[in-house]
């Protein structure tokens, strides 16, 4: 049984980690240490302070050397922290690496119980586990395929633009894949940035133009992703761009069709503009957008509803750009990596009723306030009230949607540092009282207090405590004709009322309503707020549990500019440092069938989700491409003659599995009945 | 007596199709005949226990005993045979796994009673009568085994060297492990003398089964009219044909019946119907559970499908209850 | 032909129960960790399997779990529509239907079969599912299946033991 392994009978060397106090506080070490030293095959049983040390580590590779181990277990934290540091250990000790077994001490026990004597029993047991496991570990190969230079990232805004800029600058090739018809995401619809107040268009826009004129970006705009197939290094992606009924490559933005449109006036809401102003059915979203080509709505557009226009933007427009009857183009790429920068969405304000949103018309959201102070705004940058006046008071009401138990636990970050930058702007249009209402100042970040600081200068009033109510009903003569926000002053303990004649909502950041769709098309994991999960909090937060695919920017959590683009960065040398390597080591974990005893039964075929199994009718046995396989072991719990192994997961190696976790258990019985006797 | 190999044959719980089965052998059975000696066959010949227990230990060369141990006699007679034998084969499916009686096993020994000597329909026991262990009669004790709390393979109770399988095991396969043993090659201990592949295998139907195959209803036998010419499988058919040895040339198919799993499981499982029913499942077409159990509902009696010849030799061996 | 109840002498306030979990890579062996990660305290009676995908599953290994002495068998995997593989869990949930139907008519509780889909941001759920499974386990009492087949196993021994006598010496059973 022990030599079919071709490694010789098992020489086992155990080791179990103390963690400084993480493990030794909660599991006996020491106990486990002794336990394991009786177990048979085992040569040598040691505990040491910190095994993921270099010492620790030393000490494995000295045993081996010395000792000859030809199977090595470690009882300490999570495999999926420090599995292959452990394997690489004992590979640089000659051993093969897939004679290693992890046992989670850590995770699994000591930071979860409370306790000793019990955590160390199972302790006990994880570690007679794994020992009975290595006896059928066997020596593998590991997997490697190569990884295509070319990158896909999923949305552009600022993260994806930034991702796309650097990996383009780098030599490589980067489809870039926007839903609406121009990239600048969130960012565009900004006046000012926070705290420096450099525009934000000033900033963004020639970011734009690059990735517009960069040789190394397919710029995609109002496309999306339909279908994702094939693992890290090799993804096969379906887009679909969606038909603008106007020749991208013809179009020079000239913007004289628009013109032309038999609407002489503008009367549909303007999407990007927050619904502020008006747009014809042949529009361009924003002065800059980019690529600067023009789309039609079909929705409004009286050529799509009735076919009885005089298609007077088709005779204007002497490239012959419009085309009526395009129809949707479906892309298929091949790429190595994955960004996904697919942003986040404001909370609707509608959905907390007592601010009055929806119901006043001057209460507005702050993405609708960024658009009024915008100069190329819907009202070249006056920041004006419904009925046109500059508003003399404006109340901010901060944490709408956010740090509220009946809308979003999380606080949204950006909303405080938006809110004085609001406030400032606000100021400087109008000359208005401005008032914040807030629950705690926020402001760490480079500059940010500061900018905080300058603001209470600037002569900008703060109310601390969560807004109760924004109301129409006056009940004294400063009211009428005014919305009155009633708070509780915590700092003086006084219930006040301000009466404003305009309200802005400072809105929290939430994940995209289709987040769910897209992070099952990518096979990645969110967190349970909807946002994308990184494959770990502070060591990996740009990776996900599926290699290959990256998450920058908002999408993963709320952020300000500054941390997403940081992440961009972050996400891009990932990308380039998988492409740089050329290739990809994979897990050797896939399954093959022993086509000896395999009876062609066919049962497997239709189970696998990657088809990586077919019928060889020469043979009449299945077979399975491992290069296609991803080692999900499906098939081979559901091989009905046992003909189908799964590297790594054994059934051998599962059954050794569950016989040392409760042959333990068994022994543990019998003592607890010895003393009840 | 010439000096001949010695074989011998006994019935332990099992219906005596196995016996029937060694008949079958037809005219070969003279060829088995000539090379060796039956010294026990009860079912065939006069012999009594008092001339096995004659017999020196390890006399006998090959023992092969069918049947499922139920009582204590039966565990007395394969320990004595045991003691008596170089080889012993467990002969047919009872002896292999349990077989059909080890079903029992869904039910203590005092449900049995209850039930055949009071509850079954035909039962007429006032006195509530049970069968004694032993009673005096004319000062004579007279004695019946004891029935056991379960139902055992013959390898639950002593050691076996190989294993005919099938209910009953063909003439073929009898054929072949009488000569292989002859020959003086052994094949390793605890070898099943039969093909390790499964079934289909062998399958006369095995190029109709698709390989695209999704269950949207499972029928039994009588349910539908079945189609002769492809796989019962890709018909909605439960045939265990995948979990099980190949072997018997797939008579039961051959007689447009599915395989019903009397062979037992490859060597490679430990469980033949955990096997077969992860596989079946897993090729179900629905993905949610009002969809998935309305599916399952062709399935009314999982253990009797699964379990039908070898709930003795299952992982769980028997229905858990509170009492033995 | 009395019958026995085999769990008589167990001590009962003090069992803990013993269950076997399959926890899927990706998802709920990943919760696990961040139950870890978050300090989050639960029963220490579930020891974890870790395996790729919970469709690796195979019905044998919860069988032999039993069969060696679990009193319940739990398996962690992704939420439907969200397993690493497509559509691992949704083969497990296939077999863990039909399986707990036949575990049922083998006499074991259905409380003791438990699959749940556990994604891997919920560390909370890895508690309160293996809190809420040892309670539960804890008022059914133990299984112990190989205690069970030990005590069945009693009497074969005496037989086996009646062999060191010459058989000569017993009485003759014989049928009237």
């Amino acid at each position: 049984m022990f030599n079919s392994n071709g490694n010789g009978t098992p020489k086992i060397g155990f080791y179990v980690c103390h963690c400084g106090h993480n493990i030794a506080s909660m599991v006996d070490v020491e106990e486990v240490q002794k336990f394991a030293s009786t177990l048979p095959g085992v040569v040598v049983s040691r505990d040491y302070k910190y095994m993921c040390s270099d010492p620790g580590q030393e000490l494995i590779q000295k045993d081996i050397k010395e000792l000859g181990l030809n199977r090595i277990v470690v009882a300490s934290c999570s495999p999926l922290l420090h599995e292959h540091t452990f394997r690489v250990a004992a590979e640089k000790a000659g051993l093969n690496p897939y004679y290693f077994h992890m046992v989670n001490i850590r995770e699994s026990v000591s930071w979860v119980h409370t306790d000793k004597l019990s955590a160390t029993q199972k302790a006990k047991a994880l570690t007679r586990a794994a020992i009975q496991r290595v006896f059928f570990h066997k020596p593998l190969e590991k997997k490697s395929v190569p990884v295509n230079p070319d990158v896909l990232i999923v949305g552009g805004g600022i993260s994806g633009i930034t991702a796309a800029l650097t990996i383009a600058n780098a030599g490589k090739h980067v489809y870039l894949v926007e839903r609406e018809p121009t990239i600048g995401g969130h960012m565009a619809m900004f006046d000012k940035t926070f705290p420096t107040l450099d525009c934000a268009a000033c900033i963004l826009t020639p970011k734009m133009s690059a990735v517009k004129s960069h040789p190394n970006i397919t710029l995609w705009t109002y496309s999306e992703v339909e279908k994702v197939e094939g693992f890290v290094g090799n993804y096969k992606v379906n887009i679909k761009r969606k038909p603008r009924y106007v020749i991208e490559e013809l179009c020079v933005g000239c913007m004289e069709c628009i013109d032309a449109c038999i609407y002489k006036e503008a009367k549909y809401p303007d999407e990007f503009n927050q619904k502020l102003s008006k747009r014809k059915p042949i529009y361009i979203p924003f002065p800059q957008a980019t690529p600067q080509v023009v789309l039609f709505d079909p929705e409004t557009c009286i050529d799509f509803k009735s076919h009885r226009c005089k298609k007077t933007c088709i005779e204007s427009c002497d490239r012959k750009a419009i085309d009526l009857k395009q129809v949707p183009e479906y892309k298929e790429i091949n790429v190595g990596t994955v960004i996904l920068t697919t942003g986040f969405k404001t909370y609707d304000a509608e959905l907390s009723p007592q601010y009055g949103y929806g119901k006043y018309p001057n209460v507005y959201t702050s993405l609708e306030v960024e658009r009024l102070v915008n100069a190329s705004g819907p009202t070249a940058g006056e920041v004006v009230t419904k009925d046109g006046k500059k508003p003399k008071s404006v109340g901010i009401i901060h944490c709408v949607g956010s740090r509220d138990q009946k809308a979003h636990k999380w606080c949204s970050k950006v909303c405080c540092m938006y809110s004085l930058k609001l406030a400032h702007l606000i100021k400087e249009h109008t000359g208005a009282q401005v008032y914040n209402f807030y629950i705690d100042m926020r402001t760490p970040g480079k500059g940010y207090e500061e900018f905080y600081d300058k603001l209470m200068t600037e002569g900008v009033h703060f109310v601390r405590g969560r807004v109760s109510e924004v109301t129409d009903w006056a009940l004294v003569p400063e009211e009428e004709n005014k919305l009155t926000i009633r708070v509780e002053d915590t700092l003086i303990g006084v219930v006040r009322r301000v009466p404003v004649d305009m309200v802005v909502l400072a809105v929290g950041l939430e994940p995209r309503v289709d987040a769910g769709d897209i992070r099952r098309m990518f096979n990645i994991s969110c967190s349970n707020e909807g946002w994308f999960l990184e494959r770990h909090p502070k060591l990996a937060p740009v990776s996900t549990f599926t290699d290959g695919i990256f998450i920058a920017g908002a999408c993963q959590g709320p952020k300000d500019i500054p941390d997403s683009v940081a992440q961009a960065g972050a996400a891009a040398a990932e990308v380039l440092s998988l492409i740089s390597a050329g290739s990809i080591e994979l897990e050797p974990n896939t399954a093959s069938i022993n086509e000896k005893f395999c009876s062609g039964c066919k049962s497997c075929i239709p189970i696998c989700p990657y088809s990586a199994i077919s019928f060889n009718d020469g043979t009449q046995k299945a077979v399975i491409n491992e290069a296609l396989c991803k080692g999900c072991g499906t098939c081979v719990a559901a091989c009905p003659s046992g003909s189908i192994i799964q590297n790594l997961f054994e059934d051998d190696q599962i059954f050794s599995e569950i016989d040392g976790l409760l042959k333990f258990a068994d022994i543990e019985l019998e003592e607890m009945e010895a003393e009840h006797a | 007596m010439s000096d001949k190999p010695k074989l011998a044959f006994y019935w332990c719980a099992s219906c005596g199709g196995c016996e029937e089965s060694v008949v079958d052998l037809a005219e070969d059975i003279l060829m088995v005949a000539g090379a060796v000696d039956i010294i026990f066959w009860p079912v065939a010949m006069d012999f009594k226990k008092n001339d096995v227990e004659a017999m020196e230990d390890g006399s006998i060369f090959a023992a092969m005993i069918n049947g499922a141990i139920r009582t204590s006699e039966q565990e007395e007679m394969a320990r004595l045979i045991r003691r008596k034998s170089k080889v012993v084969i467990a002969y047919g499916s009872c002896a292999h796994m349990g077989g059909i009686p080890s079903l029992a096993n869904e039910f203590t020994r005092s449900q049995i009673m209850e039930y055949m000597y009071q509850e079954a329909p035909s039962v007429v026991n006032p006195e509530k009568t049970r069968p004694m262990l032993s009673f005096k009669h004319n000062s004579q004790n007279v004695t019946l085994p004891e029935i056991r709390n379960l139902v055992r393979t013959l390898d639950q109770v002593i050691d076996v060297d190989y294993y005919l399988p099938g209910c009953p095991p063909t003439p073929k396969l009898l054929k072949q492990a009488v000569l292989t043993l002859l020959s003086g090659e052994f094949p390793p201990k605890g070898t099943v003398l039969s093909p390790d592949e499964a079934l289909c295998e062998e399958c006369p139907r095995k190029e109709s089964k698709p390989s695209d195959l999704s269950f949207t209803h499972f029928y039994r036998p009588h349910e539908i009219l079945i189609d002769k010419t492809k796989c019962l499988l890709s018909q909605g058919v439960v045939c265990m044909g995948p979990s099980t040895r190949a072997g018997c040339e797939a008579l039961c198919i051959s007689g447009n019946m599915p395989c019903s799993g009397c062979f037992g499981p490859t060597s490679r499982v430990r469980d033949q119907g955990a096997k077969m029913l992860s596989s079946l499942c897993s090729n179900i077409s629905e993905n949610d559970e009002t969809g998935i159990d309305k599916i399952l509902d062709g399935i009314p009696d999982p253990v009797g499908t699964f379990y039908r010849y070898g709930l003795a030799t299952s992982l769980l061996r028997k229905k858990i209850t509170e009492d033995v | 032909m009395n019958s026995k109840k085999w769990r008589l002498n167990m001590p009962d306030k003090n069992y803990e129960p013993k269950i076997v979990a399959f926890f899927c890579n990706w998802c709920t062996y990943t919760a696990s960790d961040l139950a870890g990660v978050s300090r989050l305290k639960y029963a220490p009676n579930v020891k974890v399997i870790r395996i790729m995908c919970s469709g690796r599953v195979d019905p044998q290994f919860i069988l032999q779990a039993f069969a060696s002495g679990a009193d319940g068998v739990l398996i962690g995997g992704c939420h439907p529509g969200d397993c690493h593989y497509s559509e691992g869990n949704y083969k497990m949930l296939r077999r863990f239907r039909l399986l707990k139907r036949m575990l049922h008519s083998l006499g074991i509780d259905d409380e003791r079969f438990r699959l749940e889909w556990i994604s891997a941001s919920e560390g909370e759920k890895v508690k309160t599912v293996i809190n809420d499974m040892v309670e539960k386990l804890k008022v059914l009492g133990p299984l112990s299946i190989p205690k069970q087949i030990n005590i069945l196993d009693e009497e074969l021994k005496e037989i086996s033991e009646e062999h060191s006598e010459p058989l000569t010496a017993r009485e003759e059973l014989s049928h009237v």
